[in-house]
């Protein structure tokens, strides 16, 4: 039969060598024992090395059915030995599966069809050319010569390919290359601009202009300037992410391009879902017991890092977990892993008064209650601060200030488009108001207060450090340690803004850093109850140059609570001066930074306010001399 | 913000009594926890009158309240009821808390008619856990989950010794409030 067959297939082949040389290869693993002979011619074109173990097998199987065989067989004996000196490593597994499909291989169906699929399946790199008849039988030719020319032939063509994958490759790279090295004309601009975005390109394009502004020198498109590029990395995000070009330019401002290619791409991801176990609750007072009752519910999940001893991470629910009875009785909270940070920073004590300015929808305000275990005063405020609460009447402020929201476009994606830089600077006015207002409610003589916590959702530094700067020169607050150990420092520094040193303790959060909503948080300490900061604020620490006329009392306070940071000889030094005086000029702390200028510059103003406030001393002098001479 | 008037304080009392029985003592007498200063000066707590809503708070925290104007002030200590506009009085569910710590007859829901209280649905017999002994028809009730999280309260319908008689499908008790509200009537609280 087998001969029968091969016969057939030499009568049938007219097709070129390669062609018939593919089929056995496909037909061997086909396992179609019966071309033993076209297996053997293959081997030269042999792209797997399993033909030839098959072959091998098949040749041996062959053998053994009909051990009559042709001069054909033979052939492929010794083609089949030569092959298998050559092949290597796959001889093994070929043998295995040949085995296994010289099992199966009942009989021989040389059916075109399956030779072509064998082919198709084998073969799927290059020749496909070659594929094209296969049903024409690539069964051997018997003539030794007919072999060598083939083979040669299979050679041949195994160059040329190389050849071209090699051009194909230097091609692509020359392409590559091309879309690096060259940003589209305004004419292919005016084209794209016509039809839909075309994505992929844009895409392709953004990696690229990516790519290059990385390595600038290096990789940079002919004739292209640098802006040149970033302009066009700012349209194309713009249009691929659907920002506002506002937004877009705002954050280039913040990161470096790559960067910013991980922020906005996790930007459009959620943030994972956590909430926050309620420890007023008798029944459920550990993280860990109200961890096993949702988990017996169907939810899966796990504490959320090791900075949080209330915080769990709901990965997936199989019900909704804002409507479990647990939810319902109070147990926990749905609340963002970012607004737990300016709670755990404000680090509220027990029987304290706290306000926290902006409270709805209240989760940060009861996590609030539960650090203080019940006790205490809160006075969650929404909308506008009444006057009601008055001055200096509270230990501790918490202010999470309406802001862009700049820093949870992951939650709410209109951000992206409605936001542009009157917004922003409206944001940044009220809230610099806010915080204001917010420190002066604090009483600076608290006994275990006199913080302020000033956080926002936004990533924006007008919204954030800009706001913080203006406080710390408007107000005699100090920045402190937040107590939050991990995330960015803020900046010191932006584009042409200095700000203070100290802005360095305050603290950013970013979503592709940190697997939170942007965030930034910022601690102040009040200093003194005095209204008017010192204007020279910039580098000296805790300065105030009073115009107000404070009381004895206060002045001692604030004069206490100010030499805490001072260094020890000028602020002694200050002290003195201003217990002369007695009414309180705290003297500026001296630490030798004060640039000489700023200080002449505003000498002049200070000194005229030390002299009247001294006039108004003396006389206030006088006046209770007088009613003590009265009495 | 006013205290509470002769009328109103009894029409008020009278609902919670039927809850808590004698335990009435315990509400109204509590020695404050709450409110800021030393423990003891942080005085009892006491019923105020908002808006037709009625607040049990501490008198501390009143103190303070009391310098907010009428319309600025939202809500203060923990709100138990509201007075409708004909003029009768209904315990909301946000006085579950405190029911619950003092009530007298509680009635324990299986785990499978948890869900369906908590849709508003009525008590059936079926889903009875245990019931406590000595409920009248027409007490208050306060029904819990077998591992003793406060669901709602409502009025018995039948009394104890009725409830074993009575067949799988009968109401034992009206539903008042359950905490499913919380989802369901967010804006009517």
């Amino acid at each position: 039969m087998v001969l029968t067959r091969s016969k057939k297939r030499v009568a049938k082949s007219q097709t070129p060598p390669l062609k018939r040389a593919e089929k056995p290869q496909a037909l061997a693993l086909k396992r179609k024992a019966e071309k033993p002979q076209a297996l053997a011619l293959k081997k030269g074109g042999a792209k797997s090395q399993k033909t030839p173990p098959l072959k091998k097998q098949k040749k041996e199987v062959v053998v053994e059915e009909d051990p009559s065989e042709d001069d054909d067989e033979e052939v492929s004996d010794d083609a089949a030995a030569s092959t298998d000196v050559e092949s290597d490593d796959g001889e093994e597994e070929g043998l295995g599966s040949s085995g296994f499909f010289s099992d199966d291989d009942g009989e021989e169906n040389d059916d075109d069809g399956e030779e072509l699929l064998g082919d198709d399946f084998l073969e799927g790199s290059g020749d496909e050319e070659e594929h094209s008849d296969s049903g024409s039988g690539s069964d051997s030719d018997s003539d030794e010569g007919d072999i060598e020319k083939e083979s040669k032939l299979i050679d041949e063509e195994e160059a040329k390919e190389e050849e071209d994958a090699k051009a194909e490759l230097l091609d692509f790279n020359k392409e590559a290359g091309d879309d690096a090295f060259r940003l589209p004309t305004e004419e292919e601009l005016e084209e794209e601009a016509r039809g839909p975005p075309d994505l992929p390109l844009l895409q392709s394009r953004i990696k690229e202009i990516v790519r290059a502004l990385s390595n600038f020198s290096v990789l940079r498109p002919n004739g292209a300037s640098r802006k040149d590029c970033v302009e066009q990395l700012k349209s194309d995000i713009a249009s691929y992410y659907g920002y506002n070009s506002f937004l877009i330019g705002a954050l280039f401002e913040l990161f470096p391009p790559v960067e910013l290619m991980e922020l906005v791409e996790a930007f459009e991801k959620q943030r994972p879902t956590s909430i926050r176990t309620n420890t007023l609750k008798v029944n459920l007072t550990r993280r860990r017991d109200l961890a096993d009752v949702l988990l017996n519910r169907g939810v899966n999940l796990d504490p959320l890092s090791k900075w949080s001893k209330v915080g769990l991470v709901v990965y997936d629910s199989q019900v909704p977990i804002g409507a479990t009875p647990e939810y319902l009785s109070g147990f926990y909270m749905l609340q963002g892993a970012s607004s737990f940070l300016p709670v755990m920073a404000l680090a509220p004590q027990e029987n304290e008064r706290i306000v926290d300015v902006a409270a709805a929808p209240g989760g940060k305000t009861t996590y609030v209650a539960a650090l203080m275990k019940n006790t205490g005063l809160i006075f969650a405020n929404e909308m506008k601060l009444p006057k009601v609460l008055g001055e200096k009447s509270v230990d501790r402020v918490l202010l999470d200030a309406p802001c862009s929201g700049t820093g949870v476009i992951s939650k709410d994606e209109s951000v992206k488009v409605s936001k542009s830089l009157e917004e922003i600077k409206k944001f940044a006015h009220l809230q610099k108001q806010l915080l204001l207002a917010a420190i002066d409610m604090v009483d600076a003589t608290s006994k275990t207060g006199g913080f302020i916590v000033y956080s926002t959702c936004s990533l924006m530094v007008a919204e954030n450090e800009a706001v913080i700067d203006y406080a710390l020169k408007k107000r005699s607050v100090q920045l402190v340690k937040t107590g939050l150990d991990f995330g960015q420092d803020g900046f010191v520094r932006f584009r042409e803004h200095r700000f203070h040193p100290s802005l360095n303790k305050t603290k950013r959060f970013y979503p592709h850093v940190h697997n939170m909503d942007g965030f930034f948080v910022a601690k102040l300490k009040k200093m003194s109850n005095m209204k008017q900061a010192s204007e020279d604020d910039d580098e000296a620490l805790g300065t105030v140059d009073e115009a107000d006329v404070p009381s004895d009392d206060d002045e001692a306070e604030a004069m206490e609570e100010m030499e805490k940071p001072k260094k020890t000889k000028e602020s002694k030094e200050g002290l003195a001066k201003s217990k002369e005086s007695k009414k309180g000029k705290k003297s500026k702390s001296k630490k030798g930074e004060d640039p000489p200028k700023i200080k002449k510059q505003r000498k002049n103003r200070t000194e005229m306010r030390m002299e009247i406030s001294q006039a108004r001393e003396e006389k206030r002098k006088a006046m209770r001399e007088k009613s003590k001479e009265k009495q | 913000m006013r205290p509470l008037d002769e009328n109103e304080t009894t029409v008020v009392f009278e609902k919670i009594f039927k809850f808590v029985g004698n335990n009435l003592k315990n509400i109204v007498e509590n020695p404050s926890h709450e409110g800021p200063g030393p423990k003891p000066e942080a005085g009892r707590y006491c019923f105020r009158l908002q808006k037709s809503r009625v607040y049990y708070v501490s008198e501390s925290l009143v103190k303070r309240a009391t310098n907010i104007s009428r319309k600025n002030l939202v809500s203060l200590g923990t709100c138990i009821g509201k007075y409708t506009h004909a003029g009768s009085f209904h315990l909301t569910i946000m006085s579950l808390n405190l029911l619950a710590a003092n009530a007298k007859h509680k009635v324990w829901l299986k785990p499978t008619s948890e869900m369906s209280f908590l849709y508003g649905n009525h008590v059936l017999k079926g889903g009875l856990g245990r019931i406590t002994d000595s409920i009248v028809p027409g007490d208050g009730v306060v029904v819990f989950s077998m591992s003793d999280v406060p669901l709602g309260f409502g009025i018995a319908a039948k009394s104890t010794q009725d409830c074993r008689k009575l067949d799988p499908n009968g109401i034992v008790v009206l539903h008042q409030a359950d905490i499913g509200e919380y989802l369901r009537d967010e804006d009517e609280l």
